[in-house]
């Protein structure tokens, strides 16, 4: 399956990338290269494979939903916050969503 | 007596408890080669000098007051996929390359609690994507076999760390054979554990049904005494397994006689290099007189390895690097307009190429009208090639076969058809789908550049593995064998 470059710009959009127009169309012929690789799968049959997600059918452990006292909040959000790249009040600013 | 880095761990830890000399001695030692040998092959994107003679300090006191922690004072590096506390966690990328991480990752902290003394972090393929570690943004590892070639990936500054004695030890990660891939290249001895066997908490995710971290080391008895330290039950991490870890130094000394190891054919096929061939087939009648039985075997399904990783894991890749928007942490790009523009120009100015072509394939494998075409269909891809493991492993004990399809190649050789490069992993990508343990060790050398050999086992059977691959290091000399460069 080929992809071209309206495709790509289209992925890049959901996934919050921005491929430049000059770019665009290696990056297509790479892809479809990617893609050729992946459809070798269309020629096995698979209809009554069960699709598995992790080799020993585990599932996932879930814990209780409570908060764990041993941990200060506040010192935790302060951590937390010192390596984000813009912050006030406790808060993460960006730019402004809402006029 | 020998250097101090031509040790191994367990000579280490044997010297350090009979006092030969101190945890900051060797510290030392390994500190200085970094600061004169790491700029020849960039193995290290961040070295932690003081934290590692004070945690050295500290363990010669607990040596003194008769602690016998496994790893007490023994230095090591760990793969910068790991979060260490308070000091520079990059994954290869500009995206982190300013992120100090709050907390620890289990391994790292489990490592520190066994008396590890870190070295510092090592290079690796932006977010572990690549198999030749020339994707990292802080540049190319260089082979110390040969430094006009590449040492492998993602794992490569740790391999080519441990090959160029710049660690005695390092750890690593294993997606679709990052762990084993490099060893094979750098003449090292490498082991994936069986998938949730070692706790991924604070290892930054690529695809989370198929990483899985382990040991990097020179030897199978170090291996399993590094996994010793890395394995167990974690409650951080909701795919950790529930299940009771053996010792896995208890059985390096077993016979292997009656063992059956199993040669899948397409492991041999046209593909591989007569060359390559002819040195695994040689280093597995070493097996043979040793007790072995070889037995061919068929994993029909493993040509579709490749192409059913090339969906699972960019499409896991694209859900979990999503959280990197330059909001909490991370880079950020400069003045951006809006919020669209904070993580646009974020995420493109902040992922190099290799990893944007994978979150663009993984989204557009999971976007509407795709999933049973691409995802759905690699998993039940999946199923068939765990199934044909399944059905090998009730004739054999462990399979074997050549790691990689070739030595270590010309930096650039591959960079230009990432298809190229893919198949660079053509052996090692079916283990992480059906999620068994493997390992990969020295077992030759094709004009002075090593070769590895892969042994895989069934579940949980990282003990029989060890046990292989150290009584077959017991008899040959294959990862004793150190880079020319090094002699000089």
């Amino acid at each position: 399956m080929s992809i071209n470059s309206e495709q790509v710009a289209n992925t890049a959009k959901l996934a919050k990338l921005k491929i430049n127009a000059d770019e665009a169309s290696e990056v297509a012929e790479r892809i479809t290269a990617i893609l050729d690789l992946v459809d070798q799968m269309q020629a096995v049959n698979t209809e009554h494979v069960e699709p598995m997600a992790n080799a020993l059918d585990a599932v996932q452990r879930l814990r209780i939903d409570q908060a764990n006292p041993s941990e200060d909040p506040q010192a935790r959000r302060a951590a937390f916050q010192t390596i984000a790249p813009a912050t006030d009040q406790g808060l993460y600013l960006v730019p402004k969503v809402i006029d | 007596m020998k250097p101090l880095h031509e040790l191994t761990v367990a000579q280490i830890q044997q010297q350090l408890i009979e006092k030969k000399f101190s945890s900051r001695e060797i510290t030392q030692h390994y500190l200085n080669r970094i600061d004169t040998l790491n700029g020849d092959y960039n193995c290290y994107i961040t070295v932690d000098a003081s934290g590692a003679l004070a945690a050295a300090e500290q363990a010669d006191q607990a040596i003194a007051a008769g602690s016998n922690a496994p790893l007490l004072g023994v230095p090591i590096a760990h793969k910068d996929i790991f979060c260490t506390k308070g000091l520079t966690t990059t994954c290869g990328s500009k995206m982190l390359a300013n992120f100090v991480s709050p907390y620890d990752a289990t391994v790292v902290s489990k490592m520190k609690t066994a008396g590890a003394v870190m070295l510092g972090k090592t290079n690796m393929d932006e977010f572990a994507m690549g198999s030749s570690n020339e994707t990292s943004f802080f540049g190319p590892v260089k082979n110390p076999w040969n430094l006009e070639t590449v040492p492998g990936g993602s794992s490569g500054g740790s391999a080519a760390a441990v090959a160029a004695q710049l660690a005695p030890a390092a750890t690593g990660t294993d997606t679709g054979g990052s762990i084993r891939q490099p060893a094979a290249l750098c003449g090292i001895t490498g082991i994936k554990p069986t998938y949730g066997r070692v706790s991924r908490y604070g290892m930054i995710a690529f695809a989370s049904s198929l990483d899985q971290a382990g040991p990097m080391t020179k030897t199978a008895e170090d291996a399993a005494i590094l996994l010793n330290s890395m394995s167990g039950l974690d409650h951080k991490d909701s795919t950790s397994l529930d299940t009771a870890v053996p010792d896995f130094t208890a059985t390096l000394d077993e016979s292997l006689a009656g063992l059956k190891i199993g040669i899948p054919k397409e492991y041999f096929d046209q593909r591989l290099d007569t060359a390559m061939a002819d040195a695994v087939q040689a280093s597995l009648a070493e097996l043979e007189k040793l007790g072995a039985k070889l037995v061919d075997i068929e994993l029909p399904n493993s040509a579709l390895s490749v192409p059913a990783y090339y969906v699972i894991a960019p499409a896991e890749a694209s859900s979990n690097l999503s959280r990197f928007d330059g909001v909490r942490y991370g880079y950020r790009c400069k003045d951006p307009e809006d919020l669209e523009d904070l993580y646009t120009r974020t995420r493109s100015e902040g992922f190099g190429d290799e990893v944007k072509r994978r979150i663009l394939v993984g989204t557009y494998a999971l976007s509407a009208g795709y999933y049973d075409a691409y995802y759905r269909k690699a998993q039940q891809i999946r199923r068939l090639i765990k199934d044909d493991f399944v059905r090998a492993f009730e004739q054999v004990d462990i399979i074997a076969g050549p790691t990689a399809p070739s030595t270590a190649f010309k930096f650039g050789a591959k960079t230009a058809d990432p298809v190229a490069m893919y198949l660079e992993d053509i052996y090692t990508i079916a283990v992480n789908l059906a999620g068994l343990p493997a390992m990969s060790l020295p077992a030759g050398q094709l004009d002075n550049m090593p070769i590895g050999m892969q042994l895989v086992g069934n579940y949980f059977a990282e003990q029989k593995l060890l046990n292989v691959a150290h009584q077959f290091q017991l008899a040959t000399k294959w990862h004793t064998s150190t880079p020319t460069s090094l002699k000089g």
